[in-house]
Order: C-alpha cells, then sequence, then structure tokens
C-alpha cells in the first residue's frame, strides 16, 4: 500500500514557497466551496440523503474536526487519554446558551468566554488528576464527562432535560447573515476557526511546549529527570484543548439555536477519540482527514436506515486492521522537516566554527611555544 | 558540592523498600552503591533525583534539605539523572535528545553550541549520528546518549543507574572510562551497579546495600580486597583472592 503521509510530505517538501502558497489557497479555496458541491453533477455524489448536505457540513462535519483537533492535543500530542472530553463542548455549548439569552453579549464577544471557561475547567480538573497515570486519568475524565451532562439534567435553572431554546444566532459579518437559511456561511466560519487550531497547533509543536509534551508523551519519568515540568505542561495542553472544545461549543449552540444535556453524550466523547485514532495520533491531517469521515460517512449512508451503525462500525474495524496506526500516522522520524533542517546545519555551523577557534588558538600556542624553544636554542 | 541521604524511609505502597540509608557523597568523588536485586539501590538513585518521595528522613544538598523538590527543580540546582534502561526518546533525533537535556535553561545558542560541542568531544560517534532517531542507535550507543543528554544540563552530580547493563564487555570498559573521565573533569558522580568489578574498580567509595539497608561503607579499593565482598558480589570464592 502507498505510503500516503510520506509520498505528501514529499511533494510538500520538494516544493518551493510560491507553490506551497498556492496549494495552500487552492485547498482553502476547495474547502470554502464545498457548501455548493451538491448543486453541480459532478460533485453531486456528495449529497447526504436525507438530511441537509450544507448542514451537514457545519454539524457535525465542521464541528468535529474542530473538536479532534483540540483533542489531538491532548491524546495525540502529549499522550493524555482523555474519556470526557464532550464535556468541554458542553460548557462551551451552555455559555452561548445561558449568557446568549440572558445578556445581550453577541456570539462574538461570548466566543473568547466560552473558551475561558473550558479552559478554567480544564485546568480545575486537571490540576488533580493529571497527576494520575493512563487508565486513571481515562477514568477520572469519563466521569467528569458524565458529570458534566448529569449536572445540566439536574439544574431546572438551565432547562435541566429540556436544554435551553431560542439561543440567539451570531450577528451579521461583512454582510453576510448568520441564520438557518446560510448554513455555508456557518461552514465558513468553522473553516476558518479550523485554520486557526491547525496554525496555533504548528506553532506550538515546533517551540518548547511541543517539545514538553513530545518528551511527556514518550516518557513522563525521563522527561522529569531532564527537568521538563510536567504536570504544568499537562495543564497546558488539557487546557488548549478544552478552550478547542469550548469555541466549538459555542457555535454549535449559536448555528442550532438550541442546547439540550442529551448531546453531551459519552458517545460523542468516544467518537470523538475514534476521529483522532482512524485518522492517525498526532498528525494534524491525519486527524481532519480521520474526523471528515467518521462524521461524514454515517449521514451520507443514512438512507440504509437500520445498517447504517452496522456498516459504520465494521468500516471502523476493518480500516483499523489495515491500518492500525491510522489513516495518515504520526511521522516517523527518519527523516528532518525544513526548521530542523535548518537548526541542525546551524547547529553544524556553530561546531565546526568553534572546533576551527579552537584549533587555530592551539595552533598558536604551539607556534609560539616552537618560537620560543628556537630563541632558547639560539641562545 | 556534598550530597547527604540521611536516613532515608521510602515506601512502595506498604512494603518499605529503603529502611534507613545514610549516603554521603563529596565534592569530586565517584561513590557507588552496590549489592544484589531488590536491595534499593534504583530506589535510593531515584529518591535523590524525585521520582520517590522519602516518607522520613532527608535529602540534603550543599546544605540544603531538598526532600520535598520536585524532580524538574532538581535538575535545575544540579542533579542529573541517567535513568535505568537509558530512557532515550526513540522518536526523537539524537539532537533533540540532547537539547531536552537542557530543556530548563532557555535555549541560548551559544550556551547550546558549547554543551553540545563538550558532549561530542566526549563521545564522537553521537556526533555521527546527530540527525538519526534515537531509537534506531545501538545500546552503547543509547547509554553514551543517556550520559551525554544528562550533562548537556551542566550538573554538579550525575547520578548513573546501570550504565552497564545490557552491554558488550568492549563497551562497558569504554562506558567506564568515559564516566572516570567525566569525574576527572569536575563532575561528582553517584553510581549504582550490579557490575561490582567495574564500579569498585572506579569508585573512590563504595556502600553495600542488602535489603534496603547499608550493610557496609568502605573506600573501594578496600572491598575489592576484601575476601568476603569478593565472594558475595565479584562471584570469586575467598581461596581464588590474590
Amino acid at each position: 500500500m502507498i505510503n500516503l503521509r510520506d509520498k505528501g510530505a514529499e511533494l510538500w517538501e520538494g516544493a518551493n514557497r510560491l507553490q506551497r502558497t498556492a496549494f495552500a489557497l487552492v485547498a482553502i479555496f476547495a474547502a470554502l466551496c464545498l457548501p455548493y458541491a451538491g448543486n453541480f453533477s459532478l460533485t453531486n455524489f456528495l449529497n447526504t440523503p436525507i438530511s441537509s448536505y450544507e448542514a451537514v457540513l457545519v454539524y457535525p462535519v465542521g464541528m468535529y474536526i474542530l473538536m479532534a483537533l483540540g483533542l489531538n492535543i491532548v491524546v495525540g500530542k502529549s499522550g493524555l487519554l482523555d474519556l470526557g472530553y464532550v464535556a468541554f463542548f458542553a460548557i462551551g455549548a451552555y455559555t452561548a446558551a445561558i449568557l446568549g439569552t440572558h445578556t445581550h453579549l453577541n456570539t462574538w464577544e461570548i466566543l473568547p468566554m466560552g473558551m475561558g471557561f473550558a479552559m478554567l475547567a480544564g485546568v480545575l480538573l486537571g490540576l488533580p488528576t493529571l497527576r494520575l497515570r493512563g487508565d486513571y486519568l481515562a477514568i477520572v475524565t469519563l466521569g467528569f464527562g458524565e458529570i458534566v451532562r448529569i449536572l445540566a439534567i439536574n439544574t431546572p435553572s438551565i432547562g435541566g432535560p429540556n436544554g435551553i431554546a431560542g439561543v440567539p444566532q451570531p450577528p451579521t459579518v461583512l454582510g453576510q447573515a448568520f441564520d438557518i437559511t446560510h448554513p455555508d456561511h456557518f461552514f465558513w466560519l468553522v473553516v476558518i476557526m479550523i485554520l486557526a487550531v491547525i496554525w496555533m497547533v504548528r506553532r506550538l509543536s515546533i517551540r518548547r511546549p511541543g517539545r514538553a509534551w513530545e518528551a511527556i508523551r514518550q516518557d513522563e519519568d525521563v522527561a522529569l529527570l531532564m527537568g521538563v515540568p510536567i504536570l504544568r505542561y499537562k495543564i497546558w495542553s488539557f487546557s488548549i484543548g478544552a478552550a478547542v472544545g469550548g469555541a466549538a461549543g459555542v457555535i454549535f449552540a449559536s448555528e442550532q439555536m438550541f442546547v439540550a444535556p442529551q448531546s453531551f453524550n459519552y458517545n460523542v466523547s468516544v467518537l470523538i477519540l475514534s476521529c483522532v485514532v482512524f485518522g492517525g495520533m498526532g498528525n494534524i491531517w491525519g486527524v481532519v482527514l480521520g474526523a471528515s469521515i467518521l462524521s461524514y460517512l454515517p449521514e451520507r449512508i443514512r438512507f440504509i436506515s437500520n445498517a447504517r451503525e452496522f456498516v459504520f462500525g465494521l468500516a471502523l474495524v476493518v480500516m483499523m486492521n489495515i491500518r492500525p496506526e491510522g489513516l495518515l500516522p504520526r511521522k516517523k522520524r527518519e527523516h528532518l522537516s525544513d526548521e530542523e533542517r535548518a537548526a541542525l546545519k546551524a547547529t553544524r555551523a556553530a561546531l565546526t566554527a568553534s572546533k576551527k577557534a579552537s584549533k587555530k588558538a592551539s595552533e598558536k600556542a604551539s607556534e609560539k611555544a616552537s618560537e620560543k624553544a628556537e630563541k632558547e636554542a639560539s641562545k | 558540592m556534598r550530597l547527604e541521604i540521611n536516613d532515608i524511609h521510602v515506601y512502595y505502597g506498604k512494603i518499605e523498600a529503603i529502611k534507613g540509608i545514610s549516603v554521603v557523597v563529596n565534592q569530586g568523588e565517584i561513590v557507588t552503591l552496590i549489592g544484589a536485586n531488590g536491595a534499593g539501590k534504583t530506589t535510593t538513585l531515584k529518591t535523590v533525583s524525585g521520582l520517590r518521595k522519602v516518607s522520613s528522613g532527608q535529602i540534603i544538598f550543599d546544605g540544603q534539605d531538598i526532600s520535598n523538590l520536585p524532580a524538574h527543580e532538581r535538575v535545575e540546582i544540579g542533579i542529573s539523572q541517567v535513568p535505568e534502561g537509558r530512557g532515550i526518546f526513540p522518536g526523537m533525533t539524537v539532537l533533540e535528545n540532547l537539547e531536552i537535556g537542557k530543556y530548563f535553561r532557555k535555549n541560548r545558542a551559544s550556551e547550546m553550541s558549547e554543551d553540545l560541542d563538550r558532549v561530542f568531544t566526549l563521545f564522537p560517534r553521537l556526533k555521527e549520528r546527530i540527525s538519526q532517531a534515537g531509537g534506531t542507535l545501538s545500546g552503547g550507543e543509547q547509554q553514551m546518549l543517556a550520559i551525554g543528554r544528562a550533562l548537556m544540563a551542566r550538573p554538579k552530580v550525575l547520578l548513573l543507574d546501570e550504565p552497564s547493563m545490557g552491554l558488550a564487555p568492549m563497551m562497558i570498559q569504554n562506558i567506564f572510562n568515559i564516566i572516570t573521565e567525566i569525574n576527572k573533569s569536575g563532575t561528582t558522580i553517584l553510581l549504582v551497579e550490579q557490575n561490582a568489578q567495574q564500579a569498585l574498580q572506579r569508585a573512590h567509595r563504595a556502600y553495600i546495600l542488602e535489603t534496603g539497608n547499608v550493610v557496609k561503607e568502605a573506600k573501594a579499593s578496600d572491598l575489592l580486597n576484601d575476601p568476603a565482598v569478593r565472594a558475595a558480589y565479584l562471584g570469586t570464592g575467598a581461596e581464588h583472592a590474590v
């Protein structure tokens, strides 16, 4: 089987800056055009029967990609198994619903607040639990996810099991209205958020936090022995992931105009985790691809009704057998990226320079010594 | 530099792994802890580096009680450990492994290349492998990388946990020569070893550990010639001792 990731990486690294920019722009443009693909005979195979294709692109597809990217920071980058990720999505959604119906804040103002609350929840949950490892962390986060949902069901002031209706939609931006007749605008919004998250994750990955996460994922004890404050970086990973989930929640609430506890079931956490594992843990493009397929497929095959879940499960099992590391697995460290190559070059240059300097110094010293010896001999 | 392990007790759950061990390491020394499996050597080392907490007793470093200092902060004050089994990050390159060795210092390029230079002088083989993934190195190279990585932090005291584990005899000699060299250039060393012969030959002083207790403390050269020690730890009976 051809190695898609390596082929892609090869093409990307072989390209110059102009080609890369052009490719990125074309890819973004194609993504933005996706909502209209259902109208053309060439691309209308994408159309989802029964459910509205444009709406499907926003939820679940866009939302799942966004959440999978957020969870990927936690699971893929730092190796922390979080089975209650849906809690942060719920916190974002309820923030939007409560503030949207009780105050005059609009969605854009609520968005950072929803992210903030999700982050805060991430820190509060992380402080005691991130000292735990592997399985224990998974159980505690699983419990947290359920607690948030059950708390929502049992709190009448936020609608209890009925949820909150009438969540306001985002105000118009640049003449583009966000309402039920414009799912394409919501999709554009989600695409922009996805791009922002991808940009952030790529930045973080090549900098100190990325190094720390990588070390923690590979060997926690050794990371500690190297002086990496692992608890601090785990909490960062957890809360950045939470913020992305919270952002997805805010947009979800204002797009659906309604939130209810049953949208935040345990299955959502598992599905998001499946997206990450299915696509390729730790690889952004793998995660995007995995989330796209796993969120879109069940809608596309909705016409087979009862067999739908079965086909979906079967596809998962078969795929994980063929590609256990995911569709586009994490890059193996056989060749270096451009940044790494540049860093390596600089290091090598510095090394040879310092060596030359010491060589010169020693040559000078030996010259002086021989001069001295000659002088003494002539005396 | 003076490291003092003061009557420490360490538990794994309800099992007391260390029952009051006291060890002193002075500036410039190589001190070795030898003993059978389960004697508490590795646990003692982990307690010094902070991976294990004491239930009573103190770890005193330069006159300061560091028993409650988190492990990552102990690296900053000059205690570096080479973990048992090397603990190389297999998915990172040799260079990245070395770079993470001085993680706590915000990387200044000049300082970094200086430290790299020092490591590569000790281990020229690592320089050849600079862009190779850590997991693809041979056992001996991984041990070199583990020691080099710990040196990147410029430790005052280097804790070595079984550096000879799983290495060929030639490589063991090689590694111990380098350990002696590191010590001569001014780094104090606390060494845990199963290979008592090598450890005693290289160390200044030694402690013999048995089931969580120190049973003997002496100059390494004395222990090397002690018939009882030879019989118990060096695999040569008293009658063969020369």
